[in-house]
């Protein structure tokens, strides 16, 4: 692939979706671009390049930021962050949320599902300690494709037993043939949404929880900043918000802090109850 | 170093299940029977069993049924780890004792995965 189609392709990328391709992903180019090139009935990724050029499709345009911002996710992946969560946050949530029974969760970037629905199968387990509250999982992706699957709610073989306990599987799944279904119970907890990062975030509305997690490491340090702040004005002053083990607010956003004690974990600078108590 | 008693009937299954539970660090022990895995387990208990359903001499559910009957047989971890994959199964090994459960094919993921789950890894 020849420099200028590799900046014509990270450019429109980075534009779109904030996801920065330096010169060393030339591979992670090729690996996702070539099938859908294919697809189209292209042989190379110079032709894709061409098609790019000679004219405005918007189709294409989504395709390739589709394909480029698509990553892996599994069910509860990395488990500590959602024991913190049922362990520490929801009660802390559950108390001083106390007279209102509501809550908001917002899970960024939620590519195939399991992560929103690690959250629903964690609630549902702990239903009996929120008798009448009502709580809204709102799930967004930049990829209409991922979120069809999403909603859809089927994995394979391979995806359910990665992350997921037995006990789970047999409580909240039903075996479709070769694939695997999560309940409608589930499913109907969680609302996907095609969202892009770098939109306004205000029209989301509040929330008392965001997880954001894996999805920073691709953006550059502005983007980061951008979105962190973003997020700050909507995530309440005394909710969390959960990063990947890898990221960080620190030297990228002054709005959020680490929460002492809780590994990933960042709430509002101007104070809050996880901050007062952890 | 925790012990792995692998059993399966299949040497393949064996070798490829032994090079990634050595690579994660544990103390590798084989059977190829539900029997030969009781005179294992008679010896000294390991602290996991992967274990395989269909057989001979002794399957891998009868192994786990007296196992669970057995002095010191409750404190295994037992990961089943079966081409049997269908729900009725799942539920028949979680009921006789079994803490985890792998469908065929794995590969080293799904064994960290499960591993981690059951608090082994």
């Amino acid at each position: 692939m020849n420099s200028q189609d590799f900046q014509l392709l990270s450019k429109l990328v980075f534009d779109r979706s904030g996801l920065v391709l330096t010169e060393e992903k030339v591979y992670l180019l090729e690996s996702r671009l070539v099938p859908l090139a294919r697809q189209r009935g292209m042989n190379t990724l110079e032709d894709l390049a061409n098609e790019l050029r000679r004219g405005n499709d918007e189709k294409l345009k989504e395709e390739i930021t589709e394909a480029m911002t698509t990553n892996e996710t599994f069910f509860f992946r990395d488990t500590k962050p959602f024991d913190i969560f049922k362990e520490t946050v929801l009660p802390r949530l559950l108390e001083t949320r106390g007279s209102q029974k509501t809550l908001r969760i917002w899970n960024a970037a939620c590519s195939t599902g399991q992560e929103p629905y690690s959250v629903a199968m964690l609630l549902k387990e702990e239903a009996a300690k929120m008798p009448g509250w009502r709580v809204e999982i709102l799930a967004t992706d930049i990829s209409n494709e991922v979120l069809e699957k999403a909603k859809a709610g089927l994995y394979s073989q391979f995806e359910v037993q990665r992350g997921l306990p037995i006990q789970l599987l047999i409580k909240y799944f039903q075996q479709m043939g070769e694939m695997w279904q999560i309940d409608s119970s589930i499913r109907a907890m969680v609302k996907f949404q095609k969202t892009n990062l770098l939109d306004n975030l205000a029209t989301l509305g509040n929330f008392d929880v965001i997880f954001c997690r894996n999805v920073l490491i691709y953006f550059d340090h502005e983007t980061k900043g951008k979105v962190l702040s973003q997020m700050h004005k909507i995530l309440a002053s005394d909710g969390a918000l959960f990063l990947g083990g890898a990221e960080t607010v620190l030297g990228i956003c002054d709005d959020f802090k680490p929460v002492s004690g809780l590994k990933g974990v960042y709430t509002s600078a101007n104070g809050g109850m996880l901050a007062a108590t952890g | 170093m925790a012990s792995c008693l692998i059993v399966d009937d299949s040497k393949v299954v064996r070798m490829v299940a032994r090079r990634i539970l050595e690579d994660l660090k544990f103390d590798i022990l084989e059977a190829e029977d539900g029997k030969g895995a009781m005179d294992v387990c008679l010896d000294g208990m390991p602290d996991v069993i992967l274990l395989d359903w269909n057989m001979p001499v002794m399957n891998g559910l009868d192994f786990l049924k007296t196992l669970r009957q057995t002095d010191g047989g409750s404190d295994p971890v037992v990961v089943f780890c079966t081409t049997e994959n269908d729900m009725a199964h799942i539920r028949e090994a979680i009921s006789a004792g079994a803490n985890e459960y792998i469908m065929k094919p794995f590969d080293r993921a799904i064994i960290e995965a499960k591993f981690s789950q059951v608090g082994v890894l």
